[in-house]
């Protein structure tokens, strides 16, 4: 047992840990693509099917009211999980790629000029990077990228020179999906808003590995997705400052999002709806507030502390294997361990580890750029979430020993 | 051995295994037994597109029949092009395009390999139609002028 968590007992909380794959018990660490949910999640979406599903902001009835208020307070909920200012200041949309297409969609329409230029880093994953080639190309704005060093850490020091008087926002994440990167978050921020430049954070690979306090931060947009967070997939969120969510225009046209509506002129619903364009994905959000009060009631700071052991314990456990390298060598990190075995092709790694039960992503993992970097086909990644365990990075070990053995 | 006895062959020898650690064990194995391309058809027309891993495919057609090459720099694919090669190759162009390929299914390769491996798997095998077809329009066109 890890401390501060009784895994024991929170593994009993997720059925789908029971399942066995190819006639062995599945070892599940492929987290960083989607985690898996707690029994407290699935009641919430059955209980909300069962008992109140409904159409939210629009009816009279009862059912209607309740579905509002459920849908209304997991909106409270997101904003006291990341400790927003106001509730208004939390969008729900589809997932982290919709929360990003929104910002680079209405940011680049607004602001983005001929010329101007819009930084990422070179660690993106793809949906911090073709949305924003897509708006730079429409507005003929330029896209930058901060570089990464060997050990797959960003070269802060070339940061000011890259946050030029063109520069009109920074996207960029909190944490690596692909090598584990911890980026410190604050303090280009911090740089970026000595410039007046704002700065959205892709928290994708953050909140379900840390507290994420998003006005201590000082971001001015932070997306996630739900299903990361041990919540449903198809509902994410997408933060803003007040102000900065009131200087964009509409995305997406519709129901819900409109005050007032008449062949000549449409007046805009306020916040947080007028981002929120036809019928919401209720039950995600549903879903992803009881996930929420699931992470709040464990803590996540003894989330954060045992996976930091964990992922201590098995790059030390890994490393001790013969031909291992590991591509992403951050000092700080969470989530994520990307290596590849000496002369190996990462799928057959991966395929062989997969007959063995154990569950891990190969290839690129969306981030291409990252690979042509390292001059590398891919990785093999293994990812982690509150439930793993030591016993299940001894079977990873074991198992990347015994495929070596098999491909030699 | 005909096409079809081939692919019983294998099906037979897949059988011997229940595990499938065993079974890839058998595929890496048959990886080995791959008859290797020249390098110098390592070209980037050879490579079957639709792998994730690279594979290249060669033919060549000589005495009536249709002898294949190949080499892959992931091991399992160098296996599975091989337990392919092992169907289909040395066969007249006309067998290789009306072959009905039912071993891959048969020994369940479909459901256990992973999505992008099957495509791969799925690539090869249009590859090889493919060269055969050529073949065997050249020998039509060749048997009319």
């Amino acid at each position: 047992m890890i401390t501060g968590l009784n895994t024991e007992k929170i593994r009993k909380n997720f059925p789908l840990l029971n399942v066995k794959v190819n006639g062995r018990q599945l070892v599940y660490l492929d987290n960083a693509a989607t985690s898996q949910k707690p029994l407290e999640v699935l009641a919430a979406l059955d209980k909300y099917y069962k008992e109140y599903n409904s159409n939210v902001h629009r009816g009279v009835h009862t059912l209607s009211q309740q579905a509002t208020d459920a849908y209304e307070s997991a909106r409270d909920n997101v904003a006291a999980f990341i400790n927003a200012k106001h509730s208004h200041e939390v969008i729900f949309t589809r997932g982290t790629t919709e929360g990003i297409n929104l910002v680079s969609n209405t940011f680049g329409r607004s602001f983005l000029k001929k010329g101007d230029g819009v930084l990422i880093t070179a660690m993106e994953h793809h949906s911090n990077i073709v949305p924003w080639q897509m708006i730079c190309e429409e507005r003929e704005a330029i896209l930058k990228v901060l570089p990464i060093d060997n050990n797959g850490v960003l070269m802060l020091e070339q940061l000011d020179a890259l946050l030029d008087d063109r520069t009109k926002i920074v996207a960029c994440t909190y944490v690596s999906n692909s090598l584990g990167t911890v980026n410190n978050i604050k303090e280009i921020i911090s740089r970026a808003h000595a410039r007046n430049i704002p700065v959205l954070v892709d928290a994708a690979q953050a909140v379900q590995h840390m507290p994420v306090d998003v006005q201590e931060l000082g971001a001015d947009f932070l997306v996630f997705s739900g299903h990361k967070l041990y919540g449903p997939t198809g509902i994410g969120v997408l933060y803003g400052k007040e102000e900065w969510l009131n200087m964009l225009p509409p995305w997406q046209g519709g129901g819900d999002m409109i005050k007032t509506v008449s062949f000549e002129k449409t007046v805009y619903n306020e916040l947080p709806y007028k981002f929120e364009a036809g019928t919401p994905d209720v039950s995600g959000a549903v879903g992803l507030s009881a996930a929420i009060d699931y992470v709040r009631n464990i803590g996540i700071k003894n989330i954060q502390q045992a996976e930091h052991e964990l992922i201590a314990y098995a790059l030390d456990k890994l490393s001790a294997i013969e031909g291992i390298t590991f591509v992403g060598k951050a000092v700080d990190r969470a989530g994520a361990i990307s290596f590849l075995m000496d002369g190996l092709h990462p799928f057959d790694v991966g395929e062989l580890l997969d007959k063995q039960g154990i569950a891990v992503r190969t290839g690129h993992h969306c981030t291409q750029p990252v690979m042509d970097f390292f001059g590398i086909p891919g990785t093999v990644r293994a990812s982690f979430a509150l439930y793993n365990t030591k016993e299940e990075v001894d079977l990873l070990a074991a198992g990347v020993q015994k495929a070596v053995a098999m491909l030699s | 051995m005909s096409i079809h006895e081939q692919q019983e062959e294998i099906i037979e020898e897949f059988g011997l295994f229940s595990d499938w650690m065993d079974k890839y064990e058998y595929i890496i194995q048959l990886g080995k037994e791959l008859p290797l391309i020249e390098e110098r058809f390592k070209t980037e027309e050879n490579l079957i597109k639709g792998c994730q891993s690279r594979v290249w495919l060669h033919a060549e057609h000589k005495d009536g029949k249709v002898w294949f090459t190949a080499d892959s720099d992931a091991i399992i694919t160098k296996g599975l092009i091989s337990m392919v090669i092992k169907v289909l190759s040395q066969h007249t162009p006309r067998e290789i395009v009306d072959a009905d390929l039912y071993f891959v299914n048969a020994i369940g390769l479909n459901s256990h390999l992973s999505p992008t491996r099957s495509n791969g798997l799925l690539s090869m095998l249009q590859q090889i139609k493919s060269f055969a077809l050529a073949f065997h329009l050249q020998q039509i066109n060749n048997a009319k002028s």
